[in-house]
Formats: C-alpha cells, sequence, structure tokens
C-alpha cells in the first residue's frame, strides 16, 4: 500500500454533509404530482378464516382505491426462499397484523379511520405462541409438522463423550424478541406506468429481493420493474425482508389507482406488523474433563419464526454454526429447528441467529466454570479454538488467531483482576453489588456456506465523461458507511483522491445485483469486487495507452475523458468467484462455513442496585479482531452503535406478547437505552488482515451484537451469585429470583422494593 | 372548542421559521412538524414516533427545544421557531454540524436534525457543559445507530474545538 493510502483514514463520511443539514432525502420526504396515501388493514386475530368483510358507513368509501388479494396480477405471495408468504390474505389469516385489504386516498388524514371502519368477521381456529406449544403440535399451523427447518451439525463420536466425562453440565437458555428499531419507519412510494412498469423508491437494505418479489406478485419482466432505494434511517436487518411486502402493496394500490401512491408505516404500526428478532430456546449439555476441557456436547437450537418461514431456515442456520462458539469441540452434535408460531414473522436483525446462540454458549460457558471450580478466565483460555484446529464444521482455522492473547489483552485494559478482587470487599456493605463478566465469541462475514455463490455478485466501477470515477452497486447505504467505504476502496485501487469517486444511487435500472446488504458482507465481499473492477478500469486505460503505469489524478481524468469520447460508456464489471480453497458441504452442513471470522472478548462491569433490582452498566471494554479496519471513526461507530442495542438486547427491550400480538408497541413501553443509560464503551481492534476482503477487511456490523448479553449477564450473576439465562433480563425478574434466594431482604427496605423501573 | 365545526375551521397563522416570517391557514391542531414538511418543505424535521417521546422532530420554538409533533401550529403563533436547515449559515455548517461530521456522530442521519438541535439548545443554556450534563442533555432525543458516544464526543468538539482529540 502507498504512504499516502486512503483505507485506514477516516476520511469525511460521503453523504454526511446532508445528513447533517437536513438535506437528504428519505422516502417521506419524497411528493410525487397526484400521490395518493395508501394504508393497511390487517388482521385482529391470530388464526381463522375471514367469513365476511363489511365496508361500515360514515365513510365515502367511493372516494377510496380498495384492493385485496384478488387484484393481485401474478402470484400472491412475497416471492424470498420459499414464497410462503402471502402477500394479502386471501381466506386464512394465520397472525394478528397480517395484510388483508389495502386502502387508499388523495387525503392521509381520512386513512385511519377508514381502515377502522372496515369490520372483518373470523371464524377463528386454535392458535399457538411458543416454542413449546408449537413442538407438541397439538395444533399444527404450518406444513405437517410446525416445522420450517432442521439442521444436524455432527462432528466425530459425542455418544462416546459421556462416560469419560468428569464433569456433565447442562443449562437452558432463552432469549426474547427484539425489535429493530430504526429511528424511521418503514415506508415505500409505487408508481405504475402500463409501459414503463412498475418502479418504487423506498427506506431498504436490499433493492434485488424487492425486484425479485415485484416480478413475481406483479408478473411483470425484469426490465419493467425498477426499485430505487432513497436515503434510509436505519435498518439493521428490519429492512431486509419487510419491505418487500410494503412495496408490493404500494405497487397493488398504484396498478390499480393508476396513481403514485404512497405508504409510511406510523411507528405502531411499524413495531406490531414489521418483523423482529426471532425469540430462541437453547439447550446444552457438555462433557467436561477433570482439567475443564471441552470433551464433547449436545446442543439443541431452536428459534420460533413466527408464521411464515420468510428467512428462518438462514437465521437459524447462522445461529447453528456460532452456537459452539470460539471453542474447540472434539465431538459436538448440534440439532437446530425453526418452529412456526402465530405470530408476526421473525425476521433478519443484526447479528442473525448468532446472537441467540452466542448468548446461550457464553452463559454454559460461566456454568461449566462453576462446575468445575475454575475461574471465567481460565475455562476459556483452556478451550478457545487454536489455529490449525477445526470448528464444529470441521473448518480449518487458517488465520493466525491467538484468542488467549486476546483475552489478555482485554482483562488488561478493562482492569479485571483488581476490579474483581476490590468487588469482593465493596459487597459485603451497601445496596448494591457490582459484578464482571466476560464473553468471548466469534462472528463469521459473508453469506453462509455456498451462499456467495449461489449470489454470485456483480459489481461496476464506471469511468465518466468528465474523467471522474462512479462505483455501481447494490449495497445500500443506511448509516454503516456503505457509500464512504465502497469509495474509499475505489479510490485506493485507481490511486486517486477520495473526492474523485462517487457512488451511484442504488437503482435497479442502473446498478448490477452486488447482493443484499446484510451478513457482514458489504465491506469484505461486495469490497473485494469494488477493488477488482476498480482495477479493470485502471488496466482498460493503460492498454489503450491512454495511460501510464504511473500517474496523477489529472492525468488519469484526462486518460478517462478520451476514452469515454472515443469509445462511448466507460464500465468494469467484477463477479465473485469463489476462492478455490473454499469448500461447503450443504448436505452434511460440514466445511468451510464463511471465509474469514471476526473474533472478540467483550468484558462488562455492572452494578446491580438492590433497592430497585435494576442493572447499570457502568464499563464496557470491546476488544475485537476484524481484519483490516479500513475507516477507523465508522469502525468504533460500528462497535459502540451495536453494544448498545445489545445493552438494549440484555436488559430494557421486552417484547410482551398477548396472543400473538405485541402489547407495547411505542417507543413509550418498549424502551431502549438512552444517552443517560449506557457506559463509556471503550473499542479496541487487533488487526490480523484476511486475504479474502478488500484490502485485508472483514466484516464488522454484526459482531458487536454478539457478545455483550453474554458478558453482562455473566456479570450480574458475579455480582449477586444467582444465575440468570433468559434475557431481556428486567428488574422484576432479578427481584423474584432474589425474593426466591432470599438475599433481597439483607440489604434493603422492603417498602421500596418492588417496583423497580429502569 | 365550543363548535366541533369550529376546530375544523382554518385560521391565519403567521411565524418566523429561520428568520423568515410565514403565514399559513391551517387547522389549528395541525401539527408544527406536519406544517414545517408538507406546507414549507422543510423535510428536515423528521417523524420518529409521533408521540414525544425519539425527539427526532425537535426544532427550537424561541429558544425551546419543542417536540414539533406534540405542538398544534397555533401555539406556534408569533413564535420564532428554527429548524435544521436554519443553522447553517449559507454553506458555512454551524460549528456543531461540523463536529458531528468530524466525530461521527451522525450515522443513518434520521435522529441527526433533532439531535442537533438539542445539542444547540443544551449549549446556548450551558455553554460548557460537563460530560453528564451533556449525556442528560440529549437524552431527550434517541439515536438507534451510534450508541451516542460519538454524539456526544462532537458536542465535546464543538465546545473545545482544539482541544479534544
Amino acid at each position: 500500500m502507498s504512504s499516502n493510502s486512503i483505507v485506514g483514514k477516516s476520511v469525511p463520511r460521503k453523504e454526511g454533509r446532508d445528513k447533517v443539514t437536513g438535506r437528504s432525502q428519505y422516502v417521506d420526504d419524497m411528493v410525487l404530482p397526484n400521490m395518493l396515501f395508501g394504508a393497511t388493514v390487517r388482521s385482529q386475530i391470530p388464526r381463522g378464516r375471514i367469513s365476511k368483510i363489511t365496508f361500515g358507513s360514515g365513510v365515502a368509501w367511493d372516494e377510496f382505491v380498495i384492493v385485496s388479494a384478488k387484484d393481485i396480477p401474478g402470484k400472491n405471495c412475497i416471492a424470498l426462499i420459499g414464497d410462503d408468504q402471502p402477500c394479502l390474505a386471501n381466506e386464512f389469516v394465520n397472525h394478528p397484523e397480517e395484510p388483508i385489504l389495502l386502502l387508499a386516498h388523495p387525503n392521509c388524514h381520512l386513512l385511519p379511520q377508514a381502515v377502522e371502519a372496515v369490520s372483518i368477521e373470523y371464524e377463528p381456529l386454535p392458535a399457538i405462541f411458543t416454542i413449546e406449544e408449537s413442538e407438541r403440535r397439538s395444533e399444527v399451523v404450518w406444513g405437517e409438522d410446525n416445522i420450517f427447518k432442521t439442521y444436524l451439525i455432527e462432528k466425530g463420536d459425542v455418544d462416546a463423550v459421556w462416560e469419560k466425562a468428569e464433569y456433565i453440565v447442562e443449562g437452558v437458555y432463552t432469549t426474547g424478541a427484539q425489535e429493530q428499531l430504526y429511528i424511521e419507519n418503514n415506508g415505500m412510494i409505487a408508481a405504475f406506468d402500463a409501459a414503463e412498469g412498475i418502479t418504487v423508491w423506498g427506506s431498504l437494505q436490499c433493492p434485488y429481493y424487492i425486484h425479485k418479489a415485484l416480478m413475481t406478485l406483479c408478473d411483470l419482466p425484469a426490465e419493467k420493474v425498477r426499485v430505487v432505494q432513497m436515503e434510509t434511517g436505519g435498518a439493521f436487518g428490519g429492512k431486509e425482508e419487510y419491505p418487500s411486502m410494503i412495496a408490493a402493496h404500494a405497487a397493488l394500490l398504484a396498478i390499480k389507482s393508476g396513481r403514485p401512491v404512497k405508504i409510511i408505516y406510523d411507528r405502531m404500526e411499524d413495531m406490531a406488523a414489521t418483523t423482529k428478532r426471532h425469540p430462541s430456546r437453547t439447550r446444552h449439555r457438555t462433557a467436561v474433563s477433570k482439567n475443564g476441557k471441552i470433551l464433547g456436547g449436545e446442543i439443541d437450537f431452536t428459534i420460533d419464526g413466527g408464521a411464515y418461514a420468510t428467512l428462518s431456515s438462514v437465521v437459524l442456520s447462522r445461529g447453528a454454526i456460532h452456537a459452539g462458539g470460539p471453542y474447540y469441540w472434539p465431538n459436538i452434535r448440534i440439532r437446530a429447528k425453526a418452529v412456526a408460531t402465530n405470530a408476526p414473522p421473525h425476521g433478519a436483525f443484526r447479528g442473525f441467529g448468532a446472537p441467540q446462540s452466542l448468548f446461550a454458549m457464553e452463559r454454559h460457558m460461566d456454568r461449566i466454570a462453576r462446575a468445575v471450580g475454575l475461574s471465567p478466565v481460565e475455562i476459556r483460555r483452556r478451550n478457545f479454538l487454536q489455529p490449525g484446529q477445526t470448528t464444529t464444521t470441521e473448518q480449518v482455522v487458517r488465520e493466525p488467531i491467538d484468542l488467549g492473547k486476546l483475552l489478555d489483552r482485554a482483562l488488561v485494559v478493562s482492569d479485571y483482576h483488581a476490579k474483581k478482587q476490590r468487588f469482593v470487599n465493596l459487597n459485603r456493605l451497601g445496596t448494591t453489588r457490582k459484578g464482571m463478566g466476560i464473553a468471548a465469541f466469534l462472528h463469521g462475514a459473508g453469506f453462509t456456506g455456498s451462499g456467495e455463490r449461489y449470489l454470485s455478485s456483480v459489481v461496476g466501477v464506471e469511468g465518466c465523461a468528465d474523467g471522474s470515477v462512479r462505483v455501481l452497486v447494490s449495497s445500500t447505504e443506511f448509516g454503516q458507511g456503505t457509500k464512504t467505504v465502497l469509495s474509499q476502496i475505489a479510490a485506493e485501487a485507481l490511486g486517486l483522491p477520495y473526492e474523485n469517486v462517487s457512488m451511484a444511487q442504488p437503482d435497479t435500472l442502473e446498478v448490477p445485483n452486488s447482493g443484499p446488504t446484510v451478513a457482514s458482507r458489504t465491506v469484505m465481499v461486495v469490497g473485494k469486487l469494488v477493488q477488482s473492477a476498480a482495477l479493470g478500469i485502471r488496466q482498460t486505460l493503460i492498454s489503450s495507452n491512454l495511460l501510464s503505469d504511473t500517474y496523477t489524478a489529472d492525468e488519469f481524468r484526462v486518460a478517462c475523458m478520451h476514452y469515454v469520447a472515443a469509445h462511448g460508456e466507460f464500465r468494469s464489471w467484477s463477479r465473485y468467484e469463489a476462492p478455490s480453497d473454499i469448500f461447503w458441504d450443504d448436505q452434511k452442513y460440514r466445511g468451510e462455513a464463511y471465509a474469514a471470522f471476526a473474533w472478540a472478548v467483550y468484558i462488562a462491569e455492572v452494578t446491580v442496585d438492590l433497592t430497585t433490582y435494576s442493572v447499570s452498566v457502568d464499563d464496557f471494554v470491546a476488544l475485537q479482531e476484524v481484519g483490516k479496519v479500513l475507516h477507523p471513526l465508522l469502525a468504533r461507530g460500528q462497535i459502540i452503535g451495536g453494544i448498545a442495542q445489545a445493552i438494549g438486547f440484555s436488559l430494557y427491550e421486552k417484547v410482551v406478547w398477548q396472543n400473538g400480538r405485541m402489547q407495547n408497541s411505542q417507543m413509550t413501553n418498549y424502551i431502549m437505552p438512552t444517552s443517560s443509560d449506557l457506559p463509556p464503551i471503550r473499542v479496541f481492534f487487533e488487526e490480523l488482515g484476511n486475504v479474502y476482503g478488500a484490502y485485508g477487511a472483514k466484516g464488522i456490523g454484526e459482531l458487536p451484537m454478539d457478545g455483550p448479553a453474554p458478558a453482562i449477564v455473566n456479570a450480574v450473576e458475579d455480582a449477586l451469585g444467582v444465575p440468570f439465562d433468559s434475557i431481556p433480563l428486567l428488574p422484576e425478574d432479578i427481584m423474584e429470583a432474589l425474593d426466591k434466594d432470599g438475599l433481597a431482604a439483607t440489604a434493603q427496605d422492603s417498602g421500596v422494593s418492588s417496583t423497580g423501573v429502569v | 372548542m365550543s363548535d366541533s365545526r369550529e376546530s375544523l375551521t382554518k385560521v391565519e397563522i403567521s411565524f418566523t421559521v429561520n428568520g423568515e416570517r410565514k403565514t399559513v391557514r391551517a387547522h389549528p391542531m395541525e401539527r408544527l412538524l406536519d406544517i414545517l414538511r408538507q406546507q414549507f418543505q422543510l423535510t428536515g424535521t423528521k417523524e420518529g414516533c409521533g408521540e414525544g417521546e425519539c425527539g427526532s422532530c425537535a426544532v427550537l420554538m424561541d429558544g425551546i427545544l419543542v417536540n414539533s409533533c406534540l405542538v398544534p401550529v397555533l401555539q406556534a403563533a408569533g413564535s420564532n421557531v428554527v429548524t435544521i436547515e436554519g443553522l447553517a449559515a449559507g454553506e458555512t455548517l454551524h460549528v456543531l454540524q461540523e463536529a458531528f461530521l468530524e466525530c461521527g456522530g451522525a450515522q443513518c442521519g434520521i435522529c441527526t436534525p433533532g439531535m442537533i438541535l438539542a445539542a444547540v439548545h443544551l449549549l446556548n443554556g450551558t455553554p460548557n457543559p460537563t460530560l453528564e450534563e451533556i449525556r442528560e442533555g440529549l437524552s431527550g432525543n434517541l439515536c438507534r445507530c451510534t450508541g451516542y458516544s460519538q454524539i456526544v464526543e462532537a458536542v465535546e468538539r464543538a465546545v473545545h474545538p482544539r482541544t479534544t482529540a
């Protein structure tokens, strides 16, 4: 890399100026002439047959455009993996909030009362709401057995380990649903023209997911569907698959009315109707030797997928592959299962199954430590994966990762041992208890297994008529810094100033399918393709004798202008090719699950207040190896932001369900952390590099979601001496456990103890 | 209201927005947020929750930070409103806007306008805030991307442009 390299520098965010001045255009900022506003009539019950729909009095129905399943020109589904989710319920509904009818009107203020005035009669069917109910199969609500997908990962001979074990440690761990809670609610605008086809503009992560869904729904060829991403105000996975539904609804209303239609969800609708993180249950049974070495074990990982399959199979896959954590398992059997219930489908959320299974793994490591009589530090150190060993899918660790060293550094920067000692004395007195907790973990970058091979992503880099360079990708910016980092990579590859590179707006008419913006794949996988497409531009100019091997930015500009003047459009394309040393067996679920893993050790310090039972995180150390850090400021922002969401997942954010419906679908009663709730989050990077990523980068976006929950709950156990195996862990849960334990009465005035509110 | 139809009658309401005198015919109970966005095309003010929890729609009204989703436009009559669009002087950014750019205070950008106005409000009243005061002062504005650290650092940078690293 040259000394004036652009990667590794915190260059200004491409679209930053527009964001701080309020000029950025989000979908709700866009107005089209003659536009209608759309709204959705949804199921009020979890499961049943629709018997009658009545349009009530007091509404001028002739002014409204009304769409039902009968108006769908193509197939009534949201095409994704299994195509089982209807766009509009026809005869049966399978979850509360399932879309049934669509309404549109020029006056958006008239829509809520119109939605209210539609009354739907149902013949209710019995519904199920928990993993356990689904497993019992007293009601079969999906397929033949309520099971969307199972996986089996097997390594060695687990059945032979139990008799050799000194200790057999068992635990059951559960995690709750979590709302993505991007601050910009979901929204779409659609316009239809018989000649041009359908165009949608919206808040979204994956333009080509929507493109595919609209082709299927509207029975249109690829060239008659156009999807444009507007500035997107946060996504976190929550705008991976559900925007296809909203785009489909806006499109149907636009087709029927012949006018552009805007659908913007309000907060309650967004929280109640769209996807959330899959609730999970993980059972561990582990054989451990006398000296604390894991001999083998069984992990049973189950997630609640809600009413339709959507992305559950892939969430399950990632969760299952991460279930063994960053440890060496000579023998293991992981059984993974996604089951159906009558809740709205759960979906993508940063981490994608891994935060659930890693919460279990890292809580279980502390349980093993206690059983064996080792410290949480020592039990991890003795079981860390080493280079040359294999993961649970028998992927050989080729990276020179030294997790022991990572752990040592985290212990030093968190002042772990000194604090532990201090807390022993502190915790004898007073009404607070302090504790320290560790989590060690890993996160695979890119699509799982053969996923990248199937995606076969394409990116383009364009030399423009004015001599500047433009990157053409469907990868979207929603806060993480996609535009900035991909521009850095192109600029670096071409030896040009960062300012000379721009990003095309993701618009399926304009940009190729570089895959979805998910799975921590953008910088590593798409970035690498941008690098190679940029080099193609350079090679072409050099081989056309317009440029010599070394050149200035000005010489490049002139060469590029000449090329375009002589030959017209000047674009270089690059398509993903799987590295020859990466192999994955989809049948046996064995092999190279990911081209690279990011590795991390996080340490949390907490205080539990024995009067209010609230937990505060006082200090948080996040140490990770993520390959080359291409933009230190953005990378740190990703880590801190992810940890903040994960602190919410651990201690604050509880979805309250009743008959499959979210009861607290407001920011007033679904509580995410504010600036006053969060500790100083101290971020440290190790940089080993990665041969498969652009300039040595790995994925980073999801990693910070995985570790905080177990680190925090381990710290709470350290503080109180009472184990907690379910999150979110709310004050009332702690109160109940301590009351049961008889600990609470020792340190507080019972008169004020029962209303712990964070 | 004595007559329910009276509340449906549009009235003329005048106030100052970003230094400009504006008059609008609107129902008195229309939200200031909608008037700003739809009548004045000042779309930098964002709606996040519509119930005053998230602060994305925050604007300054006579120097006070208000959630414009909870302000009936009638209440703005005669007041002086500042939105995110009124902060920069032409192409010269406000010191807080610069600081947000430098410190990574804006990620997805949707909370940014309200957050920056909350920071302006904080510094107007407390020109030299402690870390605690910054965290407290911004706690009415939710951000899901940043975990707030880089926002807090941006406010510190704006206060001490040279001394904070």
